[in-house]
């Protein structure tokens, strides 16, 4: 099928890198705090001036958690309708730029109350810690900065089914859109808790807070943030590298199909982070954890169209034998490298994510340090790294210029650097998990505890790792930059997949909004009502905010 | 929809092997009653210390090798934080706390619960091989977050 439009219009252009940018201060921000982190909690180091680690920790948290991600993938996703369907309408574009100074002066104001000190409560921002009003105030924008973004994609992609009525939309646009849906629906829990329970009591209007609610309403939002960070990532699998590689999508409905089921049964599941809480009946976490492993289908559909897509592709290119098409893949491509690295890596990652979410052995990895390990490989391997592929050409693209070979070749060098950087540390993570060592948690040897003392090397190799990694940050800011300022002048393709097959009529039904959204919102209702309703009626006395940093 | 052949094969196998781990899971949760720590015991977070039977803190025995553990934790502490347990005796830890969130945490063991202000959070646990435990915090609580920690003797 010809794509009606092949450049992102420019004023589009424009909106996208703008979150870009903020994206990559971020990253750049964000990053160096995790540097930190991992030098202290080697016992070799000290922050000076009385900085406190958590205080680094928070930082690390909501620039690379929730800013990173959130701008990136908003920009991302503007430039991939824009590029699919068309120009933005003024209106539109004007709501991406409401969305986008609410999200940066949310970011800002929740950044300095973090900064200065009065936010030390991490992003999970657990009650009845209490920050000061204005880190939650400026959340509350960021969150709401989203949704008015997300309004103008959903309007872009209402109009053009107005006027293309009968015809399957683009794919990118379908799955920016599918997105943008699962994101407004868990991100009302978190505004819930924040707007009506934690902004209040912090303002001391009120006195006291439900902490259960509060945890439930964060992690009803909680674990879908994560598919929300994913898809964006499956957008680049599924529709632009098949292009990349010069190959066909293996199966467009199947894409499709498989971002409904992710729509689907990422939101009723944030349970199994709350398996070890007292207040909850063991029957709902099953429930949930029932729901959470749902989202298996959709990610073995996920690996098998990728694989499926890179051997018919080796195969017409003439490879022969079980594995021969491996040999014909565009390795020194990092366009196609990055992503790939990316994948390998969620293989471990997944691994990890169904040990965590089981019923029973989570109680041997709870809130120790291997959780952080595992997402250190899903968010800030698989996610990371294919968002950085993506910014090979997205950037040069909006900006209408070109990577230099020497720009590619310090692309496939940061790969490396990443995937080694992260495997001494997230491998290190893992084993000290293992044995018992906590997330979130300072340099200590709990009093010279045997047990503390057997996580220390595994805590430096965690400080390599951590450095390695910072030097890859410096190499992606380096390309980014060079990219977005000083690459040579031209043109650069903004790659999109044709499926290998004919569009099927399937892939209309799968347009049918009401019903997806209607058995989101049935979904939600089974697994959440009676439990919230336990929650509420059988509440001990609240809680009044503490300072404790 | 056309699915590829290979593709039923693969998403057949693994279903199935899905649906024989959520077997496993529930019937070890239900029949077995391996269930994570989930108590529904409510009290006022303000007022523990007079609340039996965080009132007096500390080992009780309840029979022949069956003890009660109850733990108070609070900023930045275990109360009480040595404690002395005989060999091969079947515990069940209470644990609740007078402010903040905390973690209870024995590395080295699968005892791991949150402790939540409003709540008393329980599990049963055997301690069969002597020697020193520690018990630590793993929820972020403030900046004394990981200096709170307590000791276990298990003795013959």
């Amino acid at each position: 099928m010809a794509q009606p439009l092949e450049k992102v219009d420019r004023r589009d252009a424009k909106l996208a890198l703008a979150h870009l940018f903020v994206a990559f201060a971020a990253l750049a921000l964000g990053g160096f705090a995790g540097l930190l982190q991992t030098l202290v909690r080697s016992g070799k180091f000290e922050l000076p001036a009385g900085i406190s680690y958590y205080t680094i920790l928070t930082t690390h948290g909501v620039l690379l958690g929730l800013v990173l991600t959130t701008f990136f993938i908003i920009g991302f996703q503007f430039a991939a309708v824009s590029r699919t369907t068309g120009a933005l309408s003024d209106g539109s574009r004007r709501l991406g730029w409401i969305g986008f100074w609410m999200m940066t002066s949310g970011t800002a104001c929740t950044a300095f109350f973090i900064l200065t000190g009065q936010a030390s409560v991490l992003y999970t921002f657990y009650a009845p810690l209490q920050a000061h009003a204005g880190f939650y105030i400026g959340l509350a924008l960021v969150v709401v900065g989203s949704w008015v973004s997300g309004f103008a994609m959903f309007a872009h992609y209402a109009r053009w089914r107005k006027t293309h009525r009968g015809q399957v939309s683009p794919l990118l646009a379908f799955m920016s859109v599918t997105n943008m849906v699962l994101w407004l629906v868990c991100s009302l829990g978190v505004a819930a808790t924040v707007v009506f329970q934690l902004i209040p009591w912090s303002l001391g209007l009120t006195d006291r807070v439900n902490v259960l609610l509060s945890r439930t309403l964060f992690w009803y939002f909680g674990h879908p943030l994560v598919y929300f960070w994913l898809l964006p990532a499956y957008m680049v699998w599924y529709a632009v590298i098949p292009k990349v590689i010069g190959g066909k999508m293996f199966s467009d409905s199947l894409a499709r199909l498989a971002f409904i089921l992710f729509l689907l049964f990422s939101i009723p599941v944030g349970f199994h982070h709350q398996l070890l809480e007292p207040g909850i009946s063991p029957f709902w976490k099953y429930v949930q954890v029932v729901l959470t492993f749902m989202v298996i289908i959709p990610s073995l559909m996920t690996a098998f169209a990728m694989f499926a897509t890179f051997e018919s592709y080796g195969r017409s290119q003439g490879a022969t034998g079980l594995f021969g098409w491996l040999r014909k893949l565009p390795w020194s491509d990092a366009r196609f490298f990055a992503p790939f690295v990316g994948m390998l890596f969620f293989i471990p990652a997944g691994t990890g994510g169904i040990i965590n979410a089981s019923h029973q052995l989570n109680q041997v990895v709870h809130n120790t340090i291997w959780v952080t390990g595992h997402f250190h490989l899903t968010v800030a391997t698989t996610v990371v790294l294919t968002f950085f592929g993506a910014s090979y050409w997205l950037i040069p693209h909006l900006t209408g210029r070109v990577m230099t070979k020497a720009m590619n070749r310090l692309a496939i060098i940061q790969t490396i650097v990443w995937a080694v950087g992260m495997t001494f540390m997230s491998g290190s993570m893992h084993f000290a998990g293992l044995l018992g060592a906590p997330r979130r948690s300072a340099f200590s040897t709990y009093s010279n505890s045997p047990q503390a003392l057997e996580w220390i090397p595994y805590q430096i190799a965690q400080a390599v790792g951590g450095t390695i990694l910072f030097i890859g940050i410096i190499l992606i800011l380096v390309i980014v930059i060079n990219l977005a300022f000083f690459a040579p002048k031209g043109e650069t393709e903004f790659p999109v997949a044709e499926a290998a097959a004919p569009y099927e009529r399937a892939a209309l039904a799968l347009e049918n909004w009401k019903l997806w959204i209607g058995l989101v919102v049935a979904l939600i209702l089974i697994a959440y009502t009676v439990p919230i309703i336990d929650i509420i009626q059988n509440a001990p006395p609240g809680s009044k905010g503490y300072k404790l940093w | 929809m056309h699915i590829h052949k290979y593709e039923k094969i693969w998403l057949t196998f693994g279903i199935g092997c899905l649906i024989v781990f959520l077997t496993v899971v529930g019937v070890s949760a239900f029949a077995a009653g391996q269930q994570p720590p989930s108590c529904l015991t409510t009290i006022d977070p303000e007022k523990v210390d007079s609340t039996p039977p965080f009132d007096h803190p500390g080992l009780v025995k309840k029979g022949d090798k069956e003890y009660e553990l109850n733990i108070v934790v609070a900023a930045f502490s275990f109360t009480p934080n040595a404690i002395e347990i005989p060999k091969g005796a079947k515990v069940t830890i209470n644990v609740t706390s007078k402010d903040v969130i905390h973690g209870f945490e024995i590395p080295g063991t699968n005892v791991n619960m949150m402790v939540e202000p409003g709540y008393v959070n329980s599990l049963t646990t055997t301690f069969d091989k002597p020697g020193e435990y520690t018990i630590l915090c793993n929820e972020y609580c403030g900046a004394g977050h990981h200096m709170m920690t307590a000791r276990i003797k298990v003795v013959e």
